[in-house]
């Protein structure tokens, strides 16, 4: 319980077929745990596989070897090898993800975007709107934007429906992609107090920040994944 | 009549009316189900009754007497016609009284008086299949007849409802037999549909050009299909026959002048006749004589 | 989280004499999920959703299906009476060409209600009912459902014939290219729709597109197919993000960026 997080010797590459099948080693024996009401923050040099890695937790990428350790449903599950439906049943339950860049989806409005994760899990709409009201107007969202599809809003209006839509729901694990990347000082203070919020409630957190006025205030370790560079693997 | 030794009894020969009589006891065991059959090239153009002529061809005996009625009138064309083709090839007793006939070729009605055991009603049918306008294709409607996939025939009467308020289909009204098999009553007002049901006679139908025979057991349960909110419904008529008076009979209407004079009177001639004989006069009657 | 498969598919080929259809494929299909199989023209795709769909007889293989009395039912041996029911009932089928799918020259409002009639709904005022509340689903106008989709956009026709399918709540729909034919701006349109019913319903669905971004927006998972056998498979942002095979790598690469 108060490891909600194991992460146990994940190796990633990718062979690139188009490219004469050149292999492309990404990290290798990633090993970490993360605690509940603990934000790990990787870090190190861009390129060195820290978002990756947040794919690998995410499911979005696939993993070579090791294991991926989440606890879910009071049981352990190896997302690593899961099946797609447990992974995305491991997503509308236990793990959020607030990535960089919103995927926009057509004609819904941002309010229901932002509500729609707590929709899954079973709240009905007015609460599920009710709370996704509280947490736009807490980012600064203007409320004319509310009923509005974010397709032509601003990257920092974009990010905060982004935001809201990640912090909605009471995931026991939550991953952050850049989460502050385009918002101003204000609502990088708000997006602060939020992740601040999580971790009192005992959410394991994982980021990514390059801001390093939030990562410090933030990170309770920071992780520096050139640890996991797979040139050190093979040394 | 003369010439008879030139035909074979009731013009067609013997192993075509066997045929043919095959054919029809799998209708008659099958209600409602069409039966294809070889239909043959008879002395007159599709459209004039091959297949009606055929069934009563095959059903026909020296003994029977014969009526033949087209749109309930006995004095028209193809009646006529009819009439003179069996009076000539059979040398059959032939009448214009309903009570009197043993086999009634019909196209398109049913006699008003009631039919009693014994009595057959033949019925020239020109399109015998009633998913045709919905589905044009035959492997498919017989699978549908197979396997009792009639939602389509319901679709035609959502169709009729919501153009015109109400089912406004009026003749070759669908009916289900037995429970079973979805049939086309040929092109008879939906006003005789009820006629069929549970009919004392035996009734048979002959399609020439579509090479079908079908057929209504004496006793069948024949239902008009319908919907719960809007139920089926026969013809009304306001007047009563300006001729003999009858009401609750199917009526055509009668253009008697061109300054828009005309009259409803019975369809069926025999049945008007018969009123009258017995001192029934409906308006026309009345004035004519108060005329005199 | 239902435990139980709806759709088991074992080992299923299908040979046309000796060209390959598709051969080899299994997998599970659980309520409420969607799976995309994508591949370019040829690769078997659509050879494979008739054979899951019993619009084809697979050459081997088995494909089951979970009825809704508990019991699973191999397809191939069900009577056909019992597995036209099964069509018209508990499963959809959405045509790439809607006319294929539709009863052109009868109105909106009999479309959808056919297949309530085919069940033996028997009441005019229910079944208009039920079409008019499903047209409103399909953001059809109510004062179309007296006219035939004749008179019908492509966009409209593919959302009445959608309509047409779901009216009898169907556990599991089979979408041919179902945006196959349309506008771009139309397609964005439906897609959403199919998205919100298929999330609303909790619909299981099967959808065959050669069009990436409609399998990223609509489907659970996908399974990549070539030469008809399936090479690729697994949740579709995994394969969408992380192509393993050359051919998948392939296909992604070859995306326009807009």
């Amino acid at each position: 319980m108060a490891t909600p997080l194991v992460v146990s010797e994940v190796a990633k590459s990718f062979t690139m077929h188009l490219r004469d099948g050149i292999r492309l080693p990404v990290v290798a024996n990633v090993t970490f745990s993360v605690k509940a009401g603990e934000c790990v923050v990787l870090g190190g040099p861009s390129g060195v596989g820290k978002s990756s890695i947040l794919k690998m937790l995410y499911g979005n990428y696939g993993v070579d070897e090791g294991q991926i350790l989440m606890e879910h449903d009071g049981k352990l599950v190896n997302l690593a090898t899961a099946e797609p439906r447990t992974v995305l049943e491991v997503r509308r339950a236990t793990l959020g993800y607030v990535s960089q860049f919103l995927r926009v989806v057509p004609r819904v409005s941002a309010l229901d975007i932002v509500a729609e994760p707590l929709q899954g899990r079973g709240v009905a709409i007015e609460d599920a709107r009710a709370r996704a009201a509280e947490l736009l107007s807490k980012l600064n969202l203007p409320t004319a934007l509310w009923s509005l599809p974010p397709a032509t809003f601003s990257g920092g209006e974009q990010q905060r429906v982004n935001i809201a839509r990640g912090f909605i729901t009471d995931h026991k694990i939550l991953l952050l992609d850049e989460p502050t990347a385009s918002l101003d000082a204000k609502n990088r203070a708000v997006v602060v107090e939020m992740i601040a919020e999580k971790k009192a409630k005992g959410t394991a957190l994982i980021g990514i920040f390059h801001d390093e006025e939030v990562r410090d205030v933030v990170a309770d370790r920071i992780l520096d994944v050139s640890a996991f560079s797979p040139r050190n693997a093979a040394a | 009549m003369t010439d008879l030794a030139t035909y074979n009894f009731a013009y067609l020969d013997e192993q075509t009316k066997r045929m043919i009589r095959r054919a029809i006891l799998k209708a008659i065991a099958i209600p409602g189900y069409q039966v294809p059959f070889a239909s043959r090239e008879m002395p007159m153009p599709y459209g004039w009754g091959t297949g009606g002529v055929q069934v009563t061809a095959s059903i026909l005996g020296p003994k029977d007497v014969l009526k033949v009625i087209d749109q309930g009138a006995d004095d028209t064309t193809n009646a006529v016609s009819i009439r003179a083709f069996f009076q000539k090839v059979a040398d059959v007793a032939v009448t214009t009284k309903t009570k009197e006939a043993t086999i009634i070729q019909t196209r398109h009605r049913i006699p008003e008086e009631g039919l009693r055991e014994g009595q057959t009603l033949v019925y020239q049918v020109p399109i015998p299949e009633p998913l045709r306008f919905l589905e044009p294709r035959e492997t498919e409607t017989r699978k549908m007849h197979a396997l009792e996939e009639y939602g389509l025939m319901h679709v035609k009467l959502y169709e009729d409802i919501a153009r015109n308020g109400h089912i406004a289909t009026t003749y070759a009204y669908p009916v289900k037999v037995e429970g079973r098999y979805v049939m086309d009553p040929s092109p008879t007002p939906k006003f005789d549909n009820p006629k069929m049901h549970m009919s004392e006679a035996l009734q048979l139908f002959g399609a020439g050009r579509e090479k079908r025979i079908y057929a209504v057991p004496p006793y069948t349960e024949v239902v008009s299909l319908d919907f719960e909110d809007h139920p089926f419904e026969v013809q009304k008529f306001d007047k009563p026959c300006a001729l003999c008076g009858a009401e609750n009979v199917y009526l055509d209407e009668v253009v008697l002048d061109d300054k828009g004079g005309r009259m409803f009177a019975c369809s069926d001639t025999d049945h008007c006749e018969d009123r009258r004989d017995c001192g029934h006069a409906g308006h026309m009657l009345a004035r004519k004589e108060a005329a005199e | 989280m239902s435990a139980v498969p709806l759709l088991k598919v074992n080992d299923v080929s299908k040979f046309y004499g000796s060209r390959i259809g598709c051969r080899n494929v299994s997998f599970d299909l659980f309520p409420g999920e969607v799976l995309a199989i994508v591949g370019e023209s040829g690769s078997g795709k659509t050879t494979l959703l008739s054979c899951l769909s019993t619009r084809l007889m697979p050459t081997s293989g088995i494909v089951e299906y979970h009825m809704r009395d508990g019991q699973y039912r191999d397809l191939a041996r069900m009577g056909e009476a019992e597995r036209r029911f099964l069509m018209r009932t508990d499963w959809g089928f959405v045509h790439q060409n809607p006319a294929d799918g539709l009863r052109m020259t009868v109105s909106a409002g009999a479309n959808v209600g056919e297949r309530l009639m085919a069940v033996g709904d028997r009441h005019y005022g229910n079944i208009r009912a039920a079409a008019s509340d499903w047209l409103e689903r399909v953001e059809i106008g109510i004062d179309r459902i007296d006219d035939q989709p004749r008179a019908f956009s492509g966009g409209m026709r593919q959302r009445l014939q959608i309509a047409r399918n779901l009216v009898t709540s169907p556990r599991l729909v089979f979408m041919d290219e179902p945006t196959g034919g349309l506008d771009v701006s139309v397609q964005a349109r439906l897609l959403d729709l199919v998205r919100g019913l298929v999330h609303d319903l909790g619909l299981a669905a099967i959808i065959v597109t050669h069009d990436l971004a409609v399998a990223r927006l609509l489907s659970h998972r996908m399974m990549v197919m070539k030469d008809g056998a399936v090479i690729e498979q697994g949740l579709t942002d995994r394969v969408l993000d992380d192509p393993r095979e050359p051919y998948t790598q392939l296909l992604v690469s070859s995306i326009l960026q807009v």
